[in-house]
């Protein structure tokens, strides 16, 4: 009989139910027969014209029906298929999904192609008077909706009969991880048996790839794209933008096991902590990092040489890269070296709000297939920071426990450990 | 009493009424405030725009300020207010042991920009390939992070050094109301000692007009009080700048720094009501229930939006408590988007300490209140969607 209650007495939270959504594929299966092959999905972009841009790949989801309709539409659908999917193996009605709901999305910008009809629809005088003037004499709603930071969040609360105010988060590039850690704590706090965590983001604009380029974010390796994101690499040279989502129905054991559900994993402790360095920049020492990390630990009761494997951030920038590293060896000690320690963002790219998400809701599936996904485009090896990255091939191997890394802009450290068992 | 009950020991407010507590309490509580209004400059639509502020008062370096625009400038600001309020500031380990949640929205885009690439799109059939062209040589790298909503708590970390953890909530004014809420249960529940929480608004940028006005929501023509708004032009809001941020602690950990404590937080409620379908008057009847009441008349700090419907639908719910004086703080600050809860809160934690009431602020549609309030609830029922409920209440 497993413990119902963790080591500090509150309820263990496990994960009964998993969506996933990227540019590999829609659904659980796909994607992980193609992560697991180490097939990447980076592709050149289509949506947009690519002149005068810098980076003219991504791992855009392009094969969805909102795929072309604006940011929006595609983070609500990207959020709808996936939770659809992970509330169905939940077990649970999708119409009454009976607790609260998370959502870690893009923050909202008016589409540019609005902008434009607005412009365009009015008469004379100076652009902001003049969408003004059009927008209050508008009689549809729709682009009202897109402008509303609560609304994607709103109509999925009416689509999974979520209970409560859906809260829509952003931590930025750990936006995923938060939404996944404030399920667990409302279940923790009792406030609820099960709760809805979505990560997903679909605004892969091409002002929001110009915006990453002027910072320097960006891979450039435009040439070969699927080649283009290579985690721990010495020419790694940025991310890639990407789009994507993942849901996970997050539940007490003692609920999961009550109703008799099956339970695909455990959320075993979550950890965070703010880098007041940089508002893109760590903190060279690595501290919040590393001190998000063994905050993720310490809540979950477990020691260093408990974690099997370490699903990184890994994004492929330079900085990510070579911080990551220090903190990991940080906490880890010698033991880094042989750890395995992969990027499912070599494959997918980054997906900003929803990576957090979708790379726990991977983490789980490699404890349950007893498979690691491979960081791939290994093909150059940074000395400085040596790792086992799982180099290009998937790896068999026992996992027990996940260290699941999320860092972002804005000082944003977010830790997830997941477990493939109760105690 | 409980050691893990929420009180209030920092209070960051500024308005276009002025910046502070201290000023708002003294002028809201004073009879005839008058409202301070910018009509001109955004015109048919009228703004209660932000007072003067010295920046570097909380913001001391220049290369701080200039990482941000005025959303971001405001915010940090208030939050800086809360923090020296409540006697946080540059305490280094209570700083960096403190969780936060701040309400969000986006930050100001370059109206220059947008404005030329708009400007040039009439000459060219190639619309993307323009913002292409414009936004690749025009956009300031910087600026996106002004924009990007998590960087309000960011630029917090930054300039104050708050690092426990970070939190951005989306979503108007919800989002403040759950930003209050999840910081009250986490203390509550023992997931943190202290926290900082609230949110900003910054009003006067076309674009944060727009975010109303797209569904019709603002009011046009001569201000009036929030109630009085129903027969004029327009959707009946009129936005303001501000913000609010509030110090929440664990009774246990207040006073074992030997804190000065305003009030204790209690319950607070949210609700999300599907408008659509009527539900309005319904959810807010079940947040009354669940506020369980005090007996007898109740201050009662709204933060009504003058939105037509949701403001009538408060009006008709409030008016059927015969006991509840309610003041609605907007006529006087304009709305505050994700601040408004916090902002609600706020002043009735103020009440509540002060031991004494706010007049009415529209003598026409609110009845006086007298004596000195054990408790005061605080409600938000956003002009589009989501709504919430805080009692607030005397802390020993």
């Amino acid at each position: 009989m497993a413990n119902l209650k963790d080591h500090l007495g509150r309820p263990v939270v496990a994960v009964t139910g998993i969506g996933v959504v990227t540019s590999l594929g829609r659904g659980k299966a796909d994607n992980w027969a193609a992560l697991t092959a180490g097939k990447s999905g980076i592709h050149p972009i289509t949506r947009f014209p690519v002149d005068h841009l810098n980076t003219r790949i991504s791992g855009m989801v392009d094969f969805l029906p909102s795929s072309s309709k604006g940011a929006s539409a595609l983070t609500y659908e990207l959020a709808e298929i996936a939770a659809q999917e992970a509330v169905a193996e939940a077990g649970i009605d999708d119409a009454d999904f009976g607790g609260p709901l998370f959502l870690a999305s893009p923050p909202v910008e008016l589409d540019w192609h609005d902008r434009l009809r607005l412009y365009k629809d009015g008469k004379d005088g100076e652009a902001p008077r003049r969408l003004l003037e059009v927008a209050r004499n508008l009689n549809s709603s729709a682009m009202f909706d897109t402008s509303q930071f609560g609304f994607v969040a709103d109509r999925l609360a009416d689509r999974f009969g979520t209970r409560g105010l859906p809260i829509t988060l952003s931590t930025a590039c750990a936006s995923g991880a938060t939404a996944i850690q404030l399920g667990v704590e409302a279940i923790r706090r009792g406030e609820c048996e099960r709760a809805l965590a979505i990560g997903a983001d679909g605004s892969a604009t091409a002002e929001a790839l110009i915006r990453f380029s002027l910072l320097s974010a960006l891979s450039t390796s435009n040439d070969i794209p699927e080649k283009a994101s290579k985690p721990f690499s010495k020419d790694r040279d940025g991310f890639v933008l990407a789009e994507g989502s993942a849901a996970l129905v997050l539940e007490s054991l003692q609920a999961a096991l009550a109703r008799g559900a099956k339970v695909i994993g455990i959320l075993r402790g979550c950890g965070e902590k703010a880098d007041d360095f940089h508002r893109t920049r760590s903190k060279p020492d690595g501290s919040p990092a590393i001190a998000a990390v063994r905050a993720a630990l310490a809540d979950a009761g477990l020691a260093e040489n408990q974690i099997d494997y370490v699903n990184a951030h890994g994004t492929s920038t330079s900085e990510n890269d070579k911080m990551e590293h220090l903190s990991l060896s940080t906490v880890f000690g010698d033991r880094v070296a042989e750890m395995p320690i992969s990027s499912n963002k070599s494959m997918i790219g980054h997906t900003l709000s929803a990576a957090g998400a979708i790379e726990a809701a991977f983490s789980l599936l490699t404890m349950r297939e007893s498979v690691i996904p491979p960081t791939i485009n290994y093909d150059n090896p940074d000395p400085a920071i040596a790792l086992d990255v799982v180099p290009n091939v998937k790896r068999e191997a026992t996992v027990r426990t996940v260290l699941s890394n999320s860092f972002g802009f804005g000082g944003q450290n977010t830790c997830l450990v997941m477990a493939r068992e109760p105690v | 009493m409980n050691a893990n009950d929420v009180v209030i020991t920092g209070i960051g407010l500024v308005s276009s009424l002025g910046e502070g507590a201290d000023t708002h309490w003294e002028k809201l509580s004073k009879p005839g405030m008058a409202p301070v209004l910018d009509a001109e400059r955004f015109a048919p639509y009228t703004v209660h725009p932000l007072p003067e502020i010295d920046w570097t008062l909380q913001i001391a370096k220049r290369g701080d300020q200039r990482q941000m625009e005025t959303w971001q400038r405001l915010g940090t600001y208030v939050a800086g207010l809360a923090l020296d309020d409540a006697g946080i500031k540059s305490d280094e380990a209570l700083c960096s042991s403190m969780d936060m949640v701040v309400a969000a929205g986006g930050g100001e885009r370059d109206i220059a920009v947008d404005s030329d690439i708009l400007a040039a799109s009439g000459a060219r059939s190639d619309f993307d390939v323009l913002l292409n062209e414009k936004l690749t040589t025009e956009l300031r790298p910087t600026l996106f992070l002004a924009q990007l909503s998590n960087l309000l708590a960011g630029n917090i970390s930054i300039v104050h050094k708050v690092t426990g953890s970070s939190r951005t909530f989306m979503g108007e004014e919800g989002a403040g109301v759950a930003a209050v809420e999840t910081a009250a249960a986490r203390i509550r529940s023992g997931q943190s000692t202290h926290m900082l929480v609230g949110g900003a608004f910054q009003t006067e940028h076309p674009d944060m007009l727009l975010g109303y006005e797209l569904a019709g929501y603002l009011h046009r023509g001569d201000w009036k009080p929030v109630w009085q708004r129903q027969n004029s032009e327009g959707g009946g809001v009129v936005s303001g700048s501000g913000g609010a941020f509030l110090v929440l602690e664990s009774r246990a950990h207040a006073e074992g720094r030997g804190a000065k404590i305003y009030t204790e937080l209690g319950p607070v409620f949210s609700g999300r009501a599907r408008r659509s379908r009527g539900e309005l008057k319904d959810s807010l009847e079940a947040l009354f229930q669940a506020t369980n009441l005090p007996e007898g008349n109740l201050l009662t700090i709204s933060g009504a939006s003058g939105g037509h419907k949701a403001t009538m639908t408060e009006k008709a719910v409030l008016e059927h408590r015969p006991g509840l004086a309610v003041r609605a703080f907007s006529s006087l600050t304009g709305h505050l988007k994700e601040a408004q809860f916090p902002f609600a809160v706020a002043l009735a934690a103020l009440a509540v300490s002060h031991k004494s009431t706010y007049p009415a602020l529209d003598p026409v549609e609110e009845k006086p209140f007298e004596g000195a309030p054990r408790k005061v609830l605080a409600t938000t029922v956003g002009y589009h969607q989501f709504e919430g409920m805080a009692l607030v209440g005397a802390a020993d």
